[in-house]
């Protein structure tokens, strides 16, 4: 259960948190190498730029060569990280990614920024509600979508000691901290097991990336206001999936609100979905874009109006708990 | 079928003479490493196009005509100028070798077989169920094939990022890439010719099979290439130009890439003017034979000729 204060939390951004980690990385492995297109800057592989200027190739406004670069380097034994907007990567690298990294099985890690809506005032044409969906389709693809600063730090350092291609969904805007960067660690036997952020009763709300802290404080909100007693799911690893953590979960509640900031189709909605259906067929609720394009607007403004902030999971749980 | 390999052995391979290698060399030159005369050379390709019919014929289905066109470049570059260790296929100093042209795999596998990396007992499993020899090469089940391809326009980039790490590991090899010409459409292609320059990667050799047919027919009609060498030099690559087929000027181009390495701070790419099918008369100069498989009769006819060529070299 978590500690930290949800009304007043401490704010960092996940892709500080990364370039913070990366550099620190390139101090104790020489074999990390950095790429990116033109965005060091935004996705904070600046920080990493500044220290190990040898070790960083910025390839220019050019996403399938960054991927594939980062593809030839891992060959000579190197751990390419690169870096630009989620859509980039993920939309203008999708072949380089699944014909050349995925299928040859290279060490590659993905992991871009500003994926999400609340890469907000740029709009529609950067902001990446797919990506989840195009990378776990891939044979052989881990998806990793930390829910803060603490998560994003631990999945980096994860990602750089396993073998083999990751996609690590990071965003931009400073979000709350609701992980005790003490004490948070990954489980090294099963890294993608679920955290139970808060255990409930009578309805469970699965989230990933950052609708984890609007699931948080949808829940103590309905408990205080409304005796309602909401589970709060973390899917850190959106692949491979902890299919019995969700399973356990949805046998106890019998109801299952998903929350993320991606389309309703191939994301987590998704995965949640596909596994209850084959192993305990439960009720679902999607919260998500729902077949519709982002547009212009800050983060805060856009999670309300696409459905996907605290109070839209409040309002969907208390409607679906009084109905 | 016959079998080839009862009726026309393979040419016994030279050992490596250091004297063959560049002068600032600084590698061990793996015991075995085959190093063929040109004549040697001539044998092997002759004999390599068979297996490549072979091949293609008992699968049904392949590409032909791209793997004929690109023979002669395959058998000089790995049995008279690339160094790798026959034993070792992931000998960490070897040069390095990615077929951007991915639909010319039976002609990749028939070298790959010639050089050991891949056991000739599988030369009949090519596109068929549980075989390594996959219709485009899979890094995973062959040995000496770093990165998969066959999605085209993919191999330069991969070549740069392996030149960029050899680079941080002080390690000299060359990053050989063999692109085909309608591969050349692809803009992947043109970033990572962008970045091989701006890296100043000079190790990296890009060869384009300048065959002048793709799937749909000639590139001038598909989607004009034009004169490919200025494109290159236009984007700060040193360039050379040649007869694809003519075993002196290849190996001639190759040496000067090496020279180039180390007399300027550029990738070099050399462009290997072809003929699509080349050897089989009714395939030179068709598109219709990128991608089919010929019917027997048609295999017979190409066979003759080509066993006629190999043996006339005898």
């Amino acid at each position: 259960m978590s500690t930290i204060n949800l009304e007043k939390p401490e704010l960092k951004a996940p892709r500080n948190q990364y370039g913070e980690t990366l550099a620190a990385l390139g101090a104790e492995n020489p074999n990390i190498v950095v790429l990116d297109a033109d965005l060091a800057c935004s996705t904070q592989t600046q920080k990493f730029a500044d220290k190990f200027p040898e070790r960083f190739f910025n390839q220019g406004i050019s996403e399938q060569d960054l991927i594939n670069t980062a593809a030839g380097l891992s060959t000579t034994g190197k751990i390419p990280f690169c870096s630009t907007f989620a859509l980039f990567a993920a939309g203008k690298g999708w072949d380089q990614i699944r014909n050349t990294v995925c299928y040859s099985g290279l060490n590659v890690k993905v992991c871009p920024t500003h994926s999400g809506l609340s890469l907000g005032e740029d709009g529609a044409s950067h902001q990446s509600i797919e990506d989840i969906a195009l990378m776990r389709v891939i044979p052989g693809m881990t998806v990793i979508v930390p829910s803060d600063a603490v998560e994003t730090d631990r999945v980096i350092r994860w990602a750089a000691e396993y073998y083999g291609p990751v996609y690590v969904r990071l965003v931009r805007p400073n979000c709350p901290v609701i992980h005790d960067n003490a004490t948070y660690q990954l489980d090294p036997a099963m890294p993608q097991k679920i955290r139970v952020e808060r255990e409930g009763n009578d309805i469970t709300l699965v989230a990933t990336g950052e609708t984890v802290y609007h699931a948080l404080l949808a829940a103590e909100r309905l408990q205080k206001d409304h005796g309602i007693s909401a589970e709060v799911l973390n899917c850190l690893f959106i692949k491979p999936f902890d299919t019995q953590t969700l399973v356990a979960s949805a046998r106890k509640t019998g109801k299952v609100i998903t929350v993320e900031s991606h389309q309703i189709f191939g994301g987590l909605a998704g995965v949640v979905c596909e596994e209850l259906s084959a192993n305990h067929p439960t009720p679902v609720r999607r919260l998500g874009t729902q077949d519709r394009f982002g547009q212009s607007g800050t983060g805060d403004a856009l999670f309300k109006e696409y459905g996907i902030d605290w109070e839209a999971i409040y309002n969907e749980a208390l409607s679906w708990l009084k109905a | 079928m016959s079998s080839t390999l009862e009726s026309h052995p393979i040419p016994q391979s030279e050992t490596t003479s250091p004297m063959s290698q560049s002068t600032t060399e600084s590698r061990t030159i793996p015991a075995g490493l085959p190093r063929l005369t040109t004549p040697e050379l001539q044998k092997v390709a002759a004999k390599l196009r068979i297996d490549i019919l072979d091949m293609i014929f008992e699968a049904q289905s392949g590409h032909p005509g791209s793997s004929l066109s690109c023979i002669d470049l395959l058998v000089n570059i790995w049995f008279s100028h690339m160094v790798w260790d026959p034993a070792n296929p992931e000998w960490k100093e070897r040069d390095r070798f990615i077929m951007s042209k991915g639909h010319g795999a039976p002609a990749y596998y028939a070298t790959l077989m010639q050089a050991g990396y891949i056991p000739w007992e599988e030369k009949n499993t090519l596109r068929k169920i549980n075989s390594n020899l996959q219709g485009h090469p899979a890094s995973k089940y062959i040995k000496g094939c770093d990165i998969s391809t066959g999605s085209l326009g993919q191999g330069l980039s991969c070549g740069v990022g392996m030149a960029l790490g050899l680079q941080l590991d002080n390690i000299s090899s060359r990053v050989i890439v063999l692109m085909g010409d309608g591969e050349c459409q692809e803009g992947n292609v043109w970033e990572a010719v962008l970045s091989a320059a701006h890296h100043k990667s000079s190790r990296i050799t890009a060869i384009v099979d300048r065959n002048h047919l793709q799937i749909d027919g000639d590139t001038e009609k598909v989607k004009a290439l034009g004169q490919m060498a200025p494109k290159f030099a236009a984007f700060n690559w040193n360039t050379i130009e040649i007869d694809g087929h003519d075993y002196q000027q290849i190996q001639d181009a190759l040496k000067q890439a090496d020279m180039l390495a180390e007399d300027t701070d550029r990738p070099t790419v050399i462009i290997a003017n072809t003929t699509k099918g080349k050897g089989v008369s009714f395939m030179e100069n068709q598109a219709g034979w990128h991608g089919k498989a010929p019917n027997k009769e048609q295999y017979e006819a190409a066979r003759a000729e080509l066993v006629a060529a190999y043996e006339a070299l005898q």
